[in-house]
């Protein structure tokens, strides 16, 4: 029994089935990687997971709770997090306030109002994003504006941000797409890292075979809204139904 | 996306604060903040003064602002436009019926005078819990909705509240009359009056009509005891709107403006803080409503018209929503244009075009007559739509433009060495 | 049976207002994506454009009637319109008494270039910009246009009478076969309904059934794709907003008999046209039409007597009401399409 379940889910926009009869099962404390050509229905998985989208039927539980049903910031409170295909931060805050909430939302749980003090008094949260600002190398760019990085810095920050909560899960979609070379394997590392100092588990979208190798220990791939196969990354790499799917479209760019 | 450089200003003062460490607070504001708070102080203490630059009898006399009634407005509304600025400036929802509030403040401040006592501690105080009551079910509702559907929401339950104060609530309203205290009034907690005296808004004795007149030469200085109470009141909501900006709340403010689809995914519900910023600025609106009462004792269903509500948004923007100072600024430039500016009229202008040869001073008036007097409203329209066309974040960001051109003739490298920017 | 369609129609005029100040709003939206607080000041706008018109027909100069004298006995100077002299007498009287239906033929012109201009002066900026400032800087030019006509035309509303022919009632009860003298309605508000209901078939038609309407409705549906395709959409736009214009314009036409128009009278229009517009959903025509019909009927029915005797007031929030209602219930309103304006 993993962490996550997700079992017979199924989902339509109007016509296209975007997802149909996905089952999948990620273990505890483990990289799992889902591929898949454009279009799959990739981010569709995520987004029912997170409770941006309510699946047609089936079911999604986490540590045997069900998802269904709650509101994203519920199903956050249970312990996923989630980073976006694009950076999804707050762009008019400075980076060392994007980094405060995550820290905030921990403590405070749903709601305080805490309207008089001043924010950066309270010195333990400051301290904590500070730390998590030099954890993800960018302590130099704590007071400039979030919205005016870079892509690879913005991605980075959001990294940060989901890491700050000490999730059980963290959901990565694409992470280091557009991203330059250096960007990426910096990114690598990170997630790297992440993964081996962390009590943590990671699903992973990815493109770039390159990232996905070198940090997967699962690979689902997914086509046409359907899982074509789970399998550890040596026996994908050999796949002939992988090959045709994915390497197929590939080839079509 | 346009008013960043405002959150700029607004987000990045923390940021740098924590770098020169909070042991230099006076009053739990940073010095920056101190320095403003100081600034308004003087500014709203020495009003009298400076509002009235210009001496009886001269020519300019008809600018002069130092009047009880205009000053009181400048502080009222100034205070109105503070707490919807911490509405809209911080969360980015923008209600279109913000003077309901204001006006449900007004009916319970008079009723206090009517039913309890002329004092105005307890209307003031009634005002604003009431508007927050009717604040958090209005806000309950129409938060359920956000961008255009919560503007038409807010103004659905505004323009509900204005006809049916109009019409059928008329037992509490007095409907078209509207209110104001009279001899027979109950109040409990008054004695009887004199007789032939005319029950007058007091704070513990001390009228809101008192005050007395300083001639120094040929200036007239009026120092007006209401104004006084108004002003206290507005600085001590001047003062609280700044720790809210400074806040973890308000932080949470600027992030539902900014991402409310991170702010759910970062475990936090952008609702409960949108729904307290919205009764917050519902009592700040309550409170002006109260203090509109307490000043000049009557109100009338008018005064939560739409236009009313539009006036608000008018002053926020025009100073500057989402930062500190700027819906004092525009609250005060569109009470002076309304009040100074529309009593300009022809005879005044010839006055002041007298020097011209006859033709040219007919055509100055005549050029010049459409923006003033009865068109006070053009100028307002033509002002607010360049505001927000180039300067999307008021008469604040224009100020800080014009001072960081001054500075940047200074010195240019003192410049380069704030990071934030 | 006779009150009940007696209150249908008494809804019909001001709902053929609504819905036509709302099919032009919603237009704007939908192809521009810009939310247009200035669009109550373009039916103003058109109103003023009767006027206007009716007083540049009623333009006199004197002269002397030597068949009549004044009280002292010396020639009547009567004022005579410049029309008597061009059309002589019967034809210019014709022709003044016909003034508000010929101002269509005036203001769509007017209504137009005033549309155009709007649109490539000022709104063609705020395109890329948040809905709010859009709000806001329409919300100031209508300060101003509605300025602008109090500068010119005065505070006080201003009678334009309907032609003599539909200046009267007609009884509709006979006309629909129910007892005489029970539904009587003035002729001009159903000249209103039926000239509502050509002039928004007329839209509809055009975007049905021409390539230059197809392209717009692409264009609502999704604007990116459209402007792939290489179409030049921009300029498609500026011309539907000039059409959006002319449309209030036309509106507020023949809007003058039945209210005589004032400078502020676009703004009272304007907060009950978006009611109108977010009830019937953002960005839908026949919600737009739909919705404002629905508003100004269920308006009337509240306005009645025995409605008001139980609930008083009602006439007064019914709209917003049943607004509050339908938000709160269909958050897209009556047929609004999914994510739009919802971000
Ligand atoms: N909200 C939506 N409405 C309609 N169609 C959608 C929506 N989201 C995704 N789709 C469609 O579902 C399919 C899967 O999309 P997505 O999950 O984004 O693919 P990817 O695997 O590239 O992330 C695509 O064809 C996409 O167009
Ligand atoms: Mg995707």
């Amino acid at each position: 029994m993993g962490i996550l379940e997700v079992k017979g889910v199924n989902k339509r926009f109007g016509g296209l089935q975007a997802l149909g009869d996905v089952n999948l099962s990620i273990a505890d404390n483990v990289c799992h990687a889902i591929i898949g050509p454009n279009g799959a229905g990739k981010s569709t998985l995520l987004n029912c997971l997170v409770g941006k989208l309510i699946p047609d039927t089936g079911s999604v539980s986490f540590k045997g709770n069900s998802v269904l049903g709650r509101s994203p910031h519920e199903i956050n409170q249970m312990g996923i997090s989630r980073v976006f295909q694009t950076p999804e931060i707050f762009g008019d805050l400075s980076v060392l306030e994007n980094m405060m909430i995550p820290c905030f939302a921990k403590r405070d749980g749903y709601f305080k109002l805490n309207a008089i003090s001043d924010v950066m008094a309270q010195r333990d949260m400051v301290e904590k994003a500070e730390h998590m600002l030099e954890e993800m190398n960018m302590a130099n760019k704590k007071d400039m504006m979030a919205s005016s990085m870079s892509r690879g810095d913005k991605r980075r920050l959001e990294i940060g941000m989901c890491l700050a909560q000490e999730p059980s899960l963290l959901l990565l979609d694409e992470p280091t797409a557009g991203m330059a070379r250096a960007d990426t394997n910096n990114t690598i590392d990170l997630l790297k890292q992440i993964k081996d100092e962390r009590d943590i588990t990671i699903a992973i979208i990815e493109h770039d075979m390159h990232v996905v190798f070198s940090l997967a220990d699962r690979i689902t791939v997914l086509a046409q809204g359907t899982p074509l196969v789970e399998d550890t990354p040596e026996n994908i790499k050999g796949h002939p139904k992988v090959r045709e799917a994915y390497l197929g479209e590939n080839s079509g760019h | 996306m346009t008013d960043q450089t405002e959150q700029h200003a607004t987000s990045a003062a923390p940021a740098a604060s924590s770098a020169t460490q909070s042991s230099t607070k006076v009053l739990g504001l940073g010095p920056k903040d101190f320095k403003l708070m100081f600034l308004v102080v003087v500014l709203t203490m020495a009003a009298p003064f400076l509002l009235n630059p210009f001496p009886e009898g001269s020519a300019m006399a008809q600018f002069n602002a130092g009047y009880p009634d205009l000053m009181q407005r400048f502080v009222i509304f100034g205070i109105f436009a503070i707490g919807f600025n911490i509405l809209f400036g911080l969360t980015g929802y923008l209600s279109f019926g913000h003077a309901a509030f204001l006006g449900v403040g007004s009916y319970a401040g008079i009723w206090m005078m009517k039913l309890l006592t002329m004092n105005v501690i307890p209307a003031i105080v009634v005002s604003v819990a009431v508007a927050g009551v009717f604040a958090l079910i209005v806000g309950y509702i129409s938060l359920r909705r956000s961008g255009i559907y919560f503007s038409i929401l807010t103004l659905a339950f505004a323009q509900m509240s204005y006809s049916l104060a109009y019409s059928v609530l008329t037992p509490i309203t007095g409907g078209e009359t509207g209110l104001q205290p009279k001899v027979a009034d109950p109040r409990i907690l008054d004695g009887a009056l004199e007789a032939g005296a005319s029950p007058r808004a007091n704070l513990f004795g001390l009228e809101m009509g008192a005050g007395f007149e300083w001639q120094v030469g040929n200036w007239l200085f009026t120092f007006n005891a209401g104004y006084y109470v108004a002003a206290v009141v507005m600085l001590v909501a001047f003062y609280l709107s700044i720790r809210i900006f400074r806040s973890p709340f308000g932080m949470m403010l600027r992030a539902v403006k900014s991402n409310q689809q991170r702010l759910s995914y970062t475990g936090l519900s952008p609702k409960p803080y949108t729904l307290a910023a919205f009764v917050i600025s519902g009592m700040y609106a309550g409170l002006a409503g109260g203090l509109l009462v307490a000043m000049d004792t009557q109100v009338g269903a008018e005064r939560m018209f739409w236009t009313a509500s539009g006036e608000v948004v008018l002053m926020t923007i025009l100073g500057g929503a989402g930062t500190l100072i700027g819906p004092v600024l525009g609250a005060g430039l569109i009470k002076y244009m309304e009040n100074i500016l529309s009593k300009i009229n022809k005879d005044i202008l010839h006055e002041w075009f007298f020097f011209l040869p006859d033709g040219f001073e007919n055509l100055m008036v005549e050029l010049v007559y459409p923006f003033i007097g009865k068109g006070w409203h053009l100028t307002l329209g033509i002002i607010f739509m360049l505001v927000v066309i180039f300067l999307p974040g008021g008469l604040v960001e224009g100020g800080q433009k014009i001072a960081g051109m001054f500075k940047r003739g200074k010195d240019a490298d003192a410049s380069k060495t704030t990071p934030a920017e | 049976m006779e009150a009940i369609i007696l209150q249908i129609l008494n809804g019909l005029d001001k709902g053929s207002a609504y819905a036509l100040i709302a099919m032009g709003l919603t237009l704007i939206f939908g192809t521009l994506g810009v939310v247009n607080f200035a669009h109550g000041a373009l039916f103003m706008v058109g109103a003023f454009c009767a006027v206007t018109l009716s007083r540049i027909l009623t333009l006199s100069h004197e002269v002397v009637d030597p068949t009549r004298t004044d009280f002292l006995g010396n020639p009547l100077k009567v004022d005579v319109p410049y029309a008597y002299d061009w059309f002589g007498q019967a034809t210019g009287d014709a022709i003044i008494d016909w003034a508000v239906p010929l101002s269509i033929l005036f203001a769509v012109p007017v209504m137009i270039i005033i549309g155009v201009v709007m649109e490539r002066g000022l709104i063609k900026h705020f395109y890329k910009r948040p809905h709010a400032d859009q709000i806001l800087v329409t919300f100031g030019l209508a300060i101003v246009l509605q300025e602008v006509i109090k500068y010119f035309y005065g505070a006080n509303p201003i009678p334009t009478p309907a032609p003599q022919a539909f200046a009267s009632s007609m009884d509709m009860g006979a006309a629909l076969g129910f007892e005489a003298g029970q539904i009587i309605y003035p002729i001009w508000r159903l000249v209103y309904f039926v000239f509502a209901a050509i002039v928004i078939g007329c839209v509809f038609a055009f975007l049905q059934f021409t390539t230059f309407g197809m392209v717009v409705r692409a264009g609502m549906a999704d604007r990116e794709t459209v402007g792939l395709l290489g179409i030049n959409i921009d300029k498609r736009f500026t011309i539907m907003f000039g059409i959006a214009a002319a449309v209030a314009g036309l509106a507020g036409v023949m809007y003058t008999p039945i209210t005589s128009p004032n400078y502020h009278m676009g703004m009272d229009f304007l907060v009950l046209s978006f009611v109108v517009v977010v009830v019937g959903g953002m960005g839908s025509l026949p919600g737009a039409v739909l919705a404002g019909f629905l508003l100004g009927v269920i308006e009337a029915f509240a306005s009645l007597p025995q409605v008001l005797d139980v609930l008083p007031g009602l006439n007064q929030i019914i709209i917003f009401l049943v607004a509050i209602v339908i938000l709160l219930t269909r958050p897209r309103g009556l047929m609004g399409r999914k994510g739009v304006m919802e971000e």
